[in-house]
């Protein structure tokens, strides 16, 4: 088991953000996180990557305890968060190899080409980060995670602000990448995940409504996936 | 943790802030002490960088805070800081690089004076007689300040994603803990009161390191607060987990 996580919850003051989560995600397997603006989806990703603990419950990653051996778990997990943060003044190159680094990797040079080849960085891989598009900065985002070799991959909200071809194209290397890697990966629209996950944990109010196979919720539910998520996070049609 | 010292010595090269910092720390120092009138080296005719060494903490409150101001709360803005706390590395080892790095930048523009210290020797009767103890204790000392107003100025960094709010953040800080606690010291009707509260204040220690006597309760003091300023840190960075 890749991922399992045990009533995982997060309290904000009086707000629950998660409550009392469990989901498993095997190895190898790419599974979509869905759930309507502000449900919990990167809560639950920053108490995996140790950026937060959990107010209560835990879980592990490829069997290491998240909460109590974080740095350990920060060691096999590749992060991108959401909004994909960067230094502007920093080329390309000197920022992977900074990262490479810091996630105590001992081959740094072959690191940074392996992943600028993975992430298709190349032809841009002189320029600073300032200068790049939105769909190569979201490629450093990606190379970013993918440096020290990690066996799971968190991903939040990977396509976000990018024009369709960057979708179609980091859909491919998250695709590629998912063949050797645990995938988790966050999202709000809905052809993503069927573009890319085999499974689907969808959750609502910091509550998990749904995590079954695509097919198996498609033939549950009837209707387009839009349509099941509509349902099951209680949206109201405003026309 | 080198590794992340090594990126903030290279951010600081390459955003000419190093260069400004070591600049506009020369110039001042020798402004005040061969060309200010009134009190100069020529004025007062003694082979002593006494005039430097009394200046200096002021000019390093202003330095020490631009050089700190960008090092937390840029990566609070840009959000950098979710991906340095998500990789194999302790929220200590961050905040000690970063420490570090700003007090390696702040020791080569303290070294640079040293050019002044050479030509007080040579200008001294006779050659090369100058006070060394005293001179060696106030460098000592000023490092000792400065790495209290670096730990200050990393504080005031991480309690804001705006750099020049900790910028002023750190510069009242500095001020408070260098100049007013020991202004204090010499309010009359404040007695024994005042007395005790110059004693929390950095110059009373400053100016004792300065006469040359090296004491351990001083730098016992100076490393305290340091500690003190980056242990408030750290706690400041944990802050997000509550």
């Amino acid at each position: 088991m890749s991922i399992q996580v045990i009533q995982l919850t997060k309290t904000y003051g009086k707000q629950q953000a998660v409550d009392h989560i469990d989901f498993h995600v095997a190895t190898g397997e790419i599974v979509g996180f869905l759930g309507p603006n502000g449900a919990g989806k990167s809560t639950t990703m920053k108490m995996i990557t140790g950026f937060i603990p959990p107010s209560s419950g835990g879980g592990s990653v490829c069997g290491i305890d998240m909460v109590e051996n974080s740095l350990e778990v920060r060691k096999i997990v590749g992060y991108l968060p959401e909004n994909n943060p960067l230094y502007p003044e920093m080329y390309i190159k000197e920022y992977l190899t900074f990262m490479a680094g810091l996630s105590g990797v001992s081959d740094v040079k072959k690191a940074v080409t392996d992943a600028i080849a993975l992430t298709r960085l190349g032809p841009e891989q002189h320029k600073k980060i300032g200068q790049l598009s939105k769909g190569y900065r979201q490629r450093v985002g990606l190379a970013q995670a993918l440096l020290h070799n990690p066996k799971v991959l968190i991903l939040d909200e990977p396509t976000s602000g990018l024009d369709p071809i960057q979708v179609a194209e980091m859909r491919n290397v998250i695709t590629d990448l998912g063949k050797e890697k645990t995938v988790m990966l966050s999202t709000h629209i809905m052809q993503e995940v069927e573009a890319m996950c085999e499974r689907v944990i969808m959750i609502n109010k910091g509550k998990i409504v749904a995590n079954e196979t695509l097919t198996s919720l498609k033939e549950r539910h009837k209707g387009s996936l839009e349509d099941i998520f509509k349902q099951l996070t209680h949206h109201v049609d405003l026309i | 943790m080198w590794t992340l010292y090594k990126k903030e010595i290279r951010s600081f090269l390459g955003s000419l802030i190093a260069y400004i910092v070591m600049g506009v720390y020369l110039v001042l120092t020798g402004l005040f002490l061969w060309f200010v009138d009134g009190n100069n080296v020529f004025d007062l005719g003694i082979a002593s960088l006494q005039v430097m060494f009394d200046i200096a903490p002021y000019i390093l409150i202003f330095l020490v805070s631009a050089v700190t101001m960008r090092s937390i709360s840029d990566e609070k803005r840009l959000g950098t800081l979710e991906i340095l706390t998500t990789k194999p590395i302790t929220d200590t080892a961050i905040i000690l690089s970063k420490f570090f790095a700003s007090l390696t930048l702040i020791l080569f523009a303290l070294l640079l004076t040293s050019v002044y210290a050479y030509t007080i020797s040579q200008l001294a009767n006779p050659i090369g007689n100058v006070d060394m103890g005293s001179m060696l204790g106030s460098y000592l000392g000023l490092l000792l300040l400065a790495a209290c107003y670096t730990a200050i100025g990393l504080f005031s960094s991480s309690i804001t994603d705006n750099q020049i709010v900790a910028l002023l953040t750190s510069m009242v800080i500095s001020f408070f803990f260098y100049a007013v606690l020991s202004m204090l010291g010499d309010v009359s009707w404040l007695d024994s009161i005042g007395r005790s509260l110059a004693w929390f204040g950095l110059e009373f220690h400053y100016d004792s390191i300065s006469r040359g006597v090296v004491d351990t309760r001083d730098i016992v003091f100076f490393g305290g607060f340091t500690a003190i300023f980056l242990g408030c840190t750290q706690l400041v960075f944990e802050s997000r987990k509550w």
